[in-house]
């Protein structure tokens, strides 16, 4: 990859482009604020899907889990938890909303290609052409004990099986109705035939959020719009180059895809009190039982013993690596944790830190953007005036004020600056995306 | 058995656009219809019919409407009952409680192709029925309707020991959990089964057919003896002038009404002594759907027949069905 520290280009003109990830599960939503709604109601979703659009928002996104998360073989306790299927809760809001975008987290691991692609097919048609697809894979055999085919598939072949499975589903979408795909390969086999017509959009929008070269190269042969951990500055113009590049070795424009990276948003009235509320949110996010938990995961026993806001355990941690059950560890991370303690360890001596002092050490915060809405719309302005991004993906901490804020203050001060539309100018997603019409079939 | 029906309306499978959907929906609630289903399948019957997916149909409609049950036909053959389950829970929470569930079990060729499968044998295929309705009922019941405490004081979002893993093990699937969803506002969705999936047993409501009131009686008989609860008639309705005028091929053994909407009033009052229920499949759905609607409906209800839901209701509190006790909350009370 290469490492440019200065944009190349530069678009007066450029806009921010907005999404909203709902929460699922994770420590970021404070639902101990009485303020929070229940997140699971379907009267919050209606309410904050319809709140976006009120702030011309290009889309509405759903995550994907599909095994609770666990702490030492028990359901895990701290975090919200508990979410809809995807497509069934976008349907439902399809009918409640008029032009946002709905985008659906669906996994290529543990689903049937002809069954996902008709299910996203029929969202897409009835929302009348705004619909997306956040294409993800998972490979732990720990998710798979929900599935009739529970990890069957190593995890060097997960995004061969995606790549085939992206492929017969957009096959599917630009058949004619009545016309049959056949496919047949050690990981995706198939007969079926296309049911559902196209939508205006021609067909759902497709996302996709890998990092890893596996998934930059899949993005750069089938997304229209990634999401990215890249979301700091320089990192995230670096990530934009070498995406543009490979976009171009697949023969694509580099307007065919958009770049939404994850963002955590605090606002303030003035740049102090942002940050008095961010130090806030950052406090009730990593709480004394979260923190304690964070290192029963890795010391693979029960330290409810331990004062949070005291020095880390003196006993020594159990056999064996960590396991998958929060659902959140990356591969490459679930080894190697004996070191990773040592090291926690000598860091907690050197600086005195407590158990909970040390996890907001070792956890920062990142994608983190704290400051008044002036602050922030300037820095988002040159953000996609220089390419790095085209937008950015909000991650609410509280439901819905952390959006009422950013639909109040916020866009306004990006209009203000000529960054962001003033009303909704087309009705699909592809649209609102500014991406290039899918061609006819 | 009460002198009144109630009535389920089988929604147009093809060549609906989104609006039209949405008014359907909203006319056969305002026309005092209890359930709308969805007719789907993995593959379509004409090959050349064009077909929205009917979990997908059922949850557009659910923001729009208020007291009428949506029953989609998922398929058990072609799915992956983990998916299915939450699925229907979430449309029993979108709804506020408004889900039911049509058993499909779909098991030809072409449809078990389109999963790179080929079809059961009876026994095989009658053991999957059975095993995605326990594993489904399972999952449902997998959170408590009490697991979430969100107690700021502990910090704990719920309470695991009201969380529960299945370990269902079924012949050719087995599954963890807990369902990623919490417990559907009605605990358990409503579940209905053609009579010849025979599992009379496990599901609310039984759909049967007979080509006349005796016939249905009999079977309606034999349903209940097999555990239904409520037992619904499949009938035609079709309002042309004549034969000729009427569609070819109506389904083979099923009630099929052709004539006038008056006539069609008196055969459905005719039926309240069998039946709970009834549910109407359109002959040509252009043409017959508003004669339902507007003439049929409001017909038996005059007439003092039609035992239509009120705003709020769950599918449940309409059909007199108790809001079942959860399995898991059960067992652990009988342990204590």
């Amino acid at each position: 990859m290469s490492e440019p520290t200065v944009p190349n280009q530069f678009d007066p003109t450029a806009q921010v482009h907005l999404g909203v990830f709902y929460t699922g599960v994770g420590p970021q939503l404070i639902w101990t604020e009485p303020t929070t709604r229940p997140h699971v109601a379907i009267e919050t979703f209606v309410e904050v899907a319809q709140l976006l659009e009120r702030g011309f928002f290009d889309a509405f996104f759903l995550g994907e889990g599909l095994r609770v998360r666990e702490n030492r073989g028990q359901i895990y306790d701290l975090d919200v938890a508990g979410r809809p299927d995807a497509i069934t809760q976008l349907s439902a809001l399809a009918g409640a909303t008029e032009r946002i975008g709905l985008v659906a987290t669906q996994n290529t691991t543990y689903n049937f290609p002809a069954d996902l692609a008709r299910r996203l097919a029929s969202l897409d048609y009835l929302s009348d052409g705004r619909a997306g697809w956040n294409i993800v894979t998972t490979d732990n055999a720990w998710t798979g004990e929900n599935f009739r085919h529970g990890g069957w598939l190593d995890h060097e072949r997960r995004y061969e099986r995606a790549e085939q499975f992206v492929e017969a589903a957009k096959a599917l979408w630009t058949a004619h109705p009545g016309d049959t795909v056949h496919r047949e390969s050690d990981l995706v086999t198939l007969t079926a035939p296309a049911t559902v017509p196209a939508s205006r959009q021609g067909r759902p929008v497709l996302f996709q959020a890998g990092d890893s070269a596996g998934g930059r190269e899949l993005a750069a042969r089938h997304a229209d719009v990634v999401f990215s951990a890249n979301t700091e500055y320089t990192k995230a113009l670096a990530y934009a180059q070498d995406l543009r590049a490979r976009l171009a070795r697949h023969g694509r424009s580099a307007d065919s895809l958009r770049i939404l990276p994850g963002a955590f948003v605090v606002l303030g009235d003035t740049p102090a009190q942002a940050q008095e509320k961010a130090d806030w949110v950052r406090g009730e996010q990593v709480s004394g039982p979260r923190a304690i938990a964070f290192l029963e995961h890795y010391w693979g026993q029960d330290l409810s013993a331990y004062d949070p806001d005291g020095p880390l355990p003196d006993i020594a941690p159990t056999e064996g690596e960590l396991d998958p059950s929060r659902g959140t560890i990356s591969i490459d991370r679930r080894t190697g944790k004996l070191d990773q303690i040592r090291q926690w360890r000598e860091l907690s001596e050197q600086k005195g830190l407590s158990i909970r002092e040390l996890v907001l050490e070792v956890q920062p915060a990142h994608s983190l953007f704290v400051g008044t809405p002036a602050q922030i719309a300037d820095e988002w302005t040159h953000y996609v005036r220089t390419r790095a991004v085209d937008g950015f993906n909000l991650l609410p901490h509280l439901i819905p004020s952390s959006l009422t804020d950013v639909v109040d203050t916020l866009v306004p001060a990006l209009q203000e600056r000529g960054s962001y539309r003033t009303e909704y100018t087309g009705t699909t997603l592809r649209e609102h995306l500014n991406l290039p019409a899918v061609p006819a079939p | 058995m009460t002198d009144q029906l109630f009535l389920a309306l089988e929604a147009p499978g093809h060549g609906t656009h989104p609006h039209e959907l949405r008014a359907l929906a909203t006319e056969a609630e305002q026309a005092g219809f209890t359930l709308v289903t969805f007719a789907d399948s993995p593959v379509p019957s004409s090959p050349a019919a064009s077909s929205i997916e009917a979990g997908t149909r059922a949850a557009f409609v659910s923001t729009t409407t208020n007291r009428i049950g949506l029953a989609p036909e998922l398929h058990v053959t072609t799915t992956e009952p983990f998916h299915l389950a939450t699925q229907l829970a979430s449309l029993d929470h979108a709804s506020n409680g408004r889900g039911a569930w049509v058993i499909g079990a779909a098991n030809g060729t072409t449809n078990l192709a389109t999963i790179g499968a080929s079809p059961l044998d009876a026994k095989s295929w009658h053991r999957e029925i059975t095993d995605v309705i326990d594993v489904v009922r399972d999952l449902w019941d997998s959170w408590q309707d009490d697991a979430v405490i969100r107690d700021v004081t502990t910090g704990r979002y719920l309470d695991p020991s009201r969380v529960h893993h299945v370990d269902f093990q079924g012949a050719r699937f087995s599954v963890k959990g807990p369902l990623i969803t919490p417990r559907p506002p009605q605990g358990q969705l409503v579940v209905i089964a053609p009579e010849h999936l025979d599992v009379a047993d496990r599901a609310e409501v039984v759909l049967v057919k007979g080509t006349d009131g005796p016939a249905l009686g009999a079977r309606a008989t034999a349903a209940r003896t097999a555990g239904a609860a409520l037992v619904f008639a499949e009938v035609t309705a079709g309002f042309h002038e004549s034969e000729a005028d009427a569609p070819k091929r109506p389904e083979a053994g099923r009630l099929h009404h052709q004539g006038s909407a008056a006539a069609l009033v008196d055969l459905l009052s005719s039926l309240t002594d069998t039946v709970n229920g009834v549910r109407l499949h359109p002959a040509d759905a252009q043409r017959d759907t508003p004669i339902l609607l507007e003439t049929v409906a409001p017909a038996l209800a005059r007439a003092g027949r039609l035992r239509a839901p009120t705003p709020g209701a769950t599918v449940r509190s309409t059909l007199g069905l108790p809001r079942p006790t959860n399995r898991f909350a059960a067992a652990a009370t009988t342990a204590a």
